[in-house]
């Protein structure tokens, strides 16, 4: 791993310390950003983590560009990767059904696979959180098994409900709020994803990780799940 | 307590302040004033702190009735305003007295006024931050993200304040808007720099608080595709279609477009007065160069 330094704005610097998506990058995406934190205190305003990469937004009147570039010197300065797990791990209750997630029988044309091996290979990975984005609490995990990678839709969805669960690619998402989206959708989860009155706010934080749990429509209503489906809320 | 009723309003009326921080890495986006120097001398008329919440008004459509007496100050775009029948140009602090009402009717210089009352208007803060952003259902005087609406009240707690006038309305002169070049700027075709920084560039109708959209000779990238990435505030997008996006206050936190590099603070707040086929320019600029021309503008708001 060998981190540049770029300049994006008067006050953001990127540091690139991959140049591809891999689980493996986490432990060090963990290591970097805490010790980035620890070394700008107060002058951090933002850092945006995300797949590769840390943005890191700092006050400008605090510190100059220059001394912003020696800080992040300093916080790599023999960076160690952080030890597995240091990250939560969530274990997320879906249920899986057509009436929620319609392109299940489209995962299943394309990789061949029945409808319950398509479902049993989703929810058998423990996923790495890589960033949030999109809406708050919109987590992008992966790496999603690569028979069940999908593109997006063509034409997105003007409304996709509460707790959608999809993939997009080798990645996979839940929706926190209704959205438009072009993700492929498989299921729907009862968990509360964003909560403003929650300490820390989004369930899942970058470096967290996060197993799919399959659940029957009893549970998922038990656990709060709303079952309208899709064509229903349009 | 002192209260406005709001007797008309637009979606484009919205309680801001400097913004969301401290939670971009949870997908929450930045939010307020997209002029952030016409909201500090709003403030600053007040003796407010730069930052306290303001309403940002946007092309007009705008009426308030003090329900008591009501001390406010009114800064950046001439929006046509008047306190019953008498107009009121933007630059200065003044009197609202019971039953009086303050409109703003339309554009005649810049998009966005800035209406500051003492100590900032009430509202809670959520996620640490008043600043109204719809999409995400955060902030606003209800604090779920609701623009200001006809028969909401506008209530401050502040005293006093001081009374001040700003000599010159601080709006922009038309220079080019300064550009901090990116990484990718080596990936763009010699051509497609040449025009980024010597062509005019027209203002597109679709434009919002995510972003404004620059219309002229489309821009080559040819460099690969990208991992999405942080997108910083004033960023300088090209999707494939060529045709540039200046990142916005309400942008999505993270993306994969490649940029040219990104506004100056100060050049954003000069495009947040710009119009719809309004034609800009973009300069270069280094970022030691902006980083210090930044700071010195800041003292303006310390003295006096």
């Amino acid at each position: 791993m060998k981190p540049r330094i770029e300049v994006v704005a008067i006050d953001c610097l990127m540091v690139r310390l991959f140049d591809v998506i891999a689980e493996a990058n986490m432990p060090w995406m963990l290591a970097a950003t805490q010790r980035l934190r620890e070394e700008f205190g107060a002058a951090l305003v933002d850092l945006v983590p995300s797949y590769t990469t840390l943005m890191v937004h700092y006050d400008l009147t605090a510190l100059t560009p220059a001394q912003a570039r020696a800080l992040i010197g300093q916080a790599l300065t023999d960076l160690q990767p952080q030890a597995q797990g240091s990250g939560q791990c969530h274990v997320l209750p879906v249920w899986y059904d057509l009436s929620v997630g319609p392109e299940l029988s489209l995962l299943s044309q394309r990789s061949g696979l029945s409808v319950e091996d398509v479902i049993r290979r989703h929810s058998a990975h423990e996923y790495q959180v890589f960033a949030l984005g999109f809406a708050p609490g919109f987590a992008f995990m992966g790496l999603v098994d690569e028979i069940l990678a999908t593109p997006r839709l063509n034409t997105p969805r003007k409304r996709v409900a509460a707790g959608s669960v999809g993939i997009a690619e080798r990645q996979t998402a839940a929706y926190p709020v209704v959205s438009p989206g072009g993700w492929n959708l498989i299921g729907r989860t009862p968990a509360k994803l964003f909560d403003r009155e929650r300490d820390g706010y989004s369930l899942m934080q970058p470096g967290d990780t996060v197993r799919f749990e399959a659940v029957g429509h009893a549970e998922f209503i038990n656990l709060g799940g709303d079952d309208t489906p899709l064509e229903a809320q349009a | 307590m002192s209260r406005l009723l709001i007797e008309a309003s637009t979606p484009l009326c919205l309680l801001q302040d400097a913004g969301r921080f401290g939670v971009r890495h949870l997908g929450v986006t930045q939010g307020g004033a997209l002029d952030w120097v016409s909201m500090s001398w709003a403030n600053w008329l007040l003796g407010n702190a730069l930052d306290a919440p303001v309403v940002e008004i946007t092309l007009g459509g705008f009426t308030v009735q003090a329900e008591e007496y009501c001390l406010l100050a009114l800064a950046g775009a001439d929006l046509g305003a008047y306190i019953d029948e008498r107009a009121i140009s933007p630059g200065r602090s003044f009197i609202l007295q019971k039953g009086q009402r303050l409109r703003f009717t339309q554009p005649f210089n810049g998009a966005r006024a800035y209406l500051a009352a003492p100590g900032g208007f009430d509202a809670p803060q959520v996620l640490g931050s008043c600043a109204t952003v719809v999409r995400e259902a955060l902030g606003g005087v209800d604090g779920f993200g609701t623009p200001l609406a006809e028969g909401t009240r506008l209530a401050y707690s502040g005293v006093g304040g001081a009374m001040k006038v700003l000599n010159a309305p601080d709006l922009p002169a038309k220079a080019p808007l300064e550009v901090i070049v990116g990484a990718q700027i080596g990936q763009f075709s010699g051509q497609s720099l040449f025009d980024a920084f010597n062509t005019d560039w027209a203002l597109d109708s679709r434009a919002d608080r995510m972003g404004m959209r620059l219309l002229g000779t489309p821009l080559q990238y040819q460099g690969p595709s990208l991992i999405s990435e942080g997108i910083p505030l004033g960023a300088i997008q090209v999707p494939p279609d060529g045709q540039p996006i200046v990142l916005l206050n309400d942008r999505q936190t993270i993306g994969g477009y490649p940029r040219l590099g990104a506004l100056t603070p100060l050049a954003l707040a000069r495009l947040a007065q710009c119009l719809p086929g309004e034609k800009v320019r973009l300069a270069p600029v280094v970022q030691e160069t902006a980083h210090r021309q930044h700071v010195d503008f800041l003292q303006r708001f310390s003295e006096g």
